[in-house]
């Protein structure tokens, strides 16, 4: 929990030195509270005020590491229930389950540890596999962990609630720090021992949201020294789930409750990809760490990334590319000349439309803060005198033949002005979507 | 161990808005409430939901050539005339129909406003669930075919849409009128949605009788700003602020099934799936995140999405430890049978 002012002003030296640049030990203080300066600029702090403050600025949500090496990932660190509010920290781990008595399970592995997309200039891929011991045999999931962890490089999650089992799995794949799932009421002494001893992060789970027998298990879990825990309260449908991520995440952040101060899983079966992609949809918006999908099938997995995005995105930093000219293939004097804003998403819808098209393309982005097509004119930050200025600064004109420009269609309504503002040049209206580009590139521009 | 859930008491409350008219004072055969909520989206625990969200289904005025060619595959003939069109959504579980004037607009055929009143009206005789008519998005066309269909529905209470900034003045006397409802939007932003609300609160509709649309972002198409946007509208409105207290509606289908993700079928990495699932859960996802932030209507195109939404909300609509009841489409929860 968070000190006062006056909490850390009892731990300050008390001399108004005023060496921090504050006129008091007391200003300094209330400054500190509200996170507005840092503890180092007093050069008299004790190595024992340091740790206190530390201790008491321990985050809500403890951030946890699953796997070792170059996939492993962290989860928690959040400090808000909106993202609005601040942002959402780290994103949370998509994984998807397989089975230990799977005849392909190599294969599988791999195909989930080798899924990578491409979304505005970033490659984005799953981050673990859910191992579960369906066999019921504690060779069988030995094999299969170890089998995994050769044909895939991310971290892995243990599903298995027999102690014995999970222990001859361990026996093979314990330096890759897998995530243990799960420690419940009946096997906790024995689960937690397992985490304790391998140095891995242990889920608990209780059953359909009882939130009181989930704070049990994390008092008996820490107790029992297990340092970082995941939490799974049980629920597997789209309400019960929702209220009971929601309270775990109020819980944490509000209250400073600190049984449930960790991450959360979700689990997102469902008969169909559809029941599958929406559970997991709202795991990714409300406040999961970890979410386990049933199919990995790519057309669920691939919203699932996008919005996973989207949602991590920090609401103060929009995704930007720096403005200037851009050349798309290897253009001549004679290729098209388009214009964007500098909004990424914008961006890369329009340089990956133009590559496609397969005709070379100069693409010149407009500094419009990062904004939209749409956003940035509807704010003023992309109109005639902002087009007419890009192209004039980017000196494209002694590049070209020709003096065409095409604007985007969602601002058609600026080419007689832009005209005005570029005497000489000759203003086309592009398509309003940017997948439209190559038809209007192998049309338009062409016969123009 | 005793664990106190920590719940909100909230100061504020959604409006409540009826769409359509029955018992002789319009001929839908049921009317659709939405709005009430007392807490944040499906937080039972905290607060009441009274009204289920609903399912508006897309239909246009003349077969949309232009639209993914998912779409135009699945809805097949039907979407060659809008009644039967409507008819066909409504039996596969829309609440509402959201008929879109589009070849009124300039571009795209420029049908002239008695030729609106005719297809508004042909949909009206096909379907007994209430409308909204959305005009083509030009200003000036928006008022010559809004006024006109507001004029030849009078008491039916439709909602008519959009009602904007450059164009609320005649909209809203068009409501004032003749007894509908407007969906007031705004292109995402907290105050411009609530400026307009006062602006149309002065003009002196009542606000049982707005909508508001904070325009949505796609899902990998800005459906980010729209979710905070919605957030910070629905955290105002409980906390009390009378003019962000509107039932809040999203253009679901439009914005999703005009990105290339749901539009283009080959030629797209091999990692992003199957196409005809892949669109339908771009559809799906968006529609399912925009009402976990605070819609109260989807306007959605897909026969699949439809159904899939409306089992996600009735397992949303259900407190937890009790069992899902099948999604019942036109249920009690907000359809009043006359």
């Amino acid at each position: 929990m968070a000190l006062t002012g006056l909490e850390i002003y009892k731990l300050l030296p008390k001399t108004n030195c005023k060496e921090c640049g504050f006129p008091t030990c007391l200003a300094f203080a209330m400054k500190l509270a509200q996170k507005g300066t840092e503890l180092d600029k007093c050069p008299y702090v004790t190595d024992e005020t340091r740790a206190a403050l530390d201790a008491a600025s321990a985050p809500p949500v403890k951030l946890v590491t699953v796997g070792a090496g170059e996939r492993a990932f962290s989860v928690g660190n959040e400090t808000v229930l909106f993202r609005h509010e601040k942002t959402f920290f780290n994103q949370p781990g998509l994984g998807v389950r397989l089975t230990d008595d799977d005849p392909d399970l190599a294969a599988h592995a791999a195909a989930v540890a080798g899924y990578t997309v491409e979304r505005v200039g970033m490659m984005l891929s799953l981050d673990f596999i859910a191992l579960e011991n369906t066999s019921r045999d504690a060779a069988t999931f030995a094999r299969a962990a170890a089998a995994t962890a050769a044909a895939a490089d991310v971290p892995l999650v243990l599903l298995c609630e027999d102690a014995a089992a999970m222990g001859a799995a361990l026996a093979e794949v314990a330096p890759a720090r897998p995530l243990l799932h799960a420690a419940t009421a009946a096997n906790w002494q024995a689960m937690a021992a397992l985490a304790v001893q391998h140095g891995c992060p242990l889920a608990i789970r209780s059953d359909g949201g009882d939130l009181e027998a989930l704070a049990q298990l994390s008092e008996n879990a820490r107790g029992a020294g297990v340092e970082d825990l995941v939490l799974d309260p049980g629920t597997r449908r789209l309400g019960d789930s929702l209220a009971a991520f929601t309270q775990l995440r109020r819980l944490a952040l509000k209250k400073s409750f600190r049984p449930f101060g960790f991450p959360l899983i979700a689990f997102a079966g469902g008969e169909t990809v559809a029941d599958q992609t929406v559970l997991a949809a709202q795991a990714v918006a409300k406040y999961a760490g970890l979410v386990v999908l049933d199919h990995g099938n790519a057309e669920g997995v691939y919203p699932l990334i996008a919005l996973r995005q989207n949602i991590y995105t920090d609401p103060q930093k929009p995704i930007q590319v720096e403005p200037g000219l851009y050349q798309i293939g290897a253009p001549g004097a004679d290729s098209p000349l388009l214009i964007t804003t500098n909004f990424s998403l914008t961006y890369f819808s329009v340089s990956g439309e133009v590559e496609g098209s397969g005709a070379p393309a100069w693409l010149l982005v407009a500094d419009a803060d990062g904004q939209s097509v749409l956003t940035s004119w509807a704010a003023g930050k992309f109109d005639a005198e902002k087009i007419a200025k890009t192209v004039k600064e980017s000196g494209v004109a002694d590049k070209l033949t020709h003096k065409k420009l095409v604007i985007p269609g969602h601002v058609a309504s600026l080419s007689g002005e832009t005209e005005e503002e570029l005497p000489g040049w000759q203003i086309m209206v592009g398509p309003r979507e940017a997948v439209d580009i190559p038809s209007y590139l192998k049309t338009v521009w062409q016969s123009a | 161990m005793s664990v106190e859930i920590p719940k909100e008491k909230w100061p504020g409350a959604v409006r409540e808005v009826t769409l359509g008219a029955s018992h002789g004072a319009g001929t839908r055969a049921a009317t659709v409430t939405v709005g009430g909520e007392t807490t944040l989206p499906f937080l039972h625990f905290e607060g009441v939901m009274p009204h289920r969200p609903v399912v508006a289904a897309e239909v246009a005025d003349a077969y949309p050539a232009d639209w993914s060619p998912e779409l135009l595959t699945t809805l097949g003939e039907a979407a060659h005339d809008p009644a039967a069109w409507a008819s066909s959504v409504v039996e596969q579980g829309a609440d509402l129909i959201a008929l879109k004037l589009r070849s009124c607009h300039p571009e795209r055929g420029d049908t002239s406003a008695s030729d609106a009143v005719r297809v508004v009206d042909r949909v009206l005789a096909a379907v007994g669930v209430p409308l909204i008519v959305y005009g083509p998005g030009v200003a000036d066309k928006d008022n010559e075919v809004l006024v006109a269909v507001a004029e030849a529905t009078k008491g039916e209470c439709i909602c008519l849409a959009n009602c904007e900034d450059k164009n609320y003045r005649t909209i809203v006397a068009a409501a004032l009128g003749n007894g509908h409802v407007v969906a007031a939007f705004s292109p995402i932003d907290v105050n411009l949605a609530k400026q307009l609300n006062i602006l149309i609160s002065d003009m002196g509709l009542p606000l049982e009788r707005v909508l508001m649309d904070p325009n949505t972002g796609a899902l990998g198409y800005g459906i980010e700003y729209t979710y905070s946007v919605m957030e910070r509208l629905r955290l105002a409105t409980l906390m009390g602020d009378s003019m962000t207290q509107q039932p809040m509606i999203c253009n679901v289908g439009e914005e999703s099934w005009r990105q290339k993700e749901s539009r283009v079928p080959e030629g797209v990495p091999a990692e992003w799936g199957e196409f005809a699932t892949r669109g339908v859960l771009w559809e799906t996802i968006t529609a399912t995140t925009v009402l976990e932030s605070g819609a109260d209507i989807v306007v959605l195109r897909h026969p699949r999405s439809i159904e899939q939404v409306q089992k996600s909300i009735a397992d949303l609509m259900t407190p937890p430890g009790a069992a899902v009841a099948a999604a019942s489409p036109s249920g009690p929860a907000t359809a009043t049978a006359s």
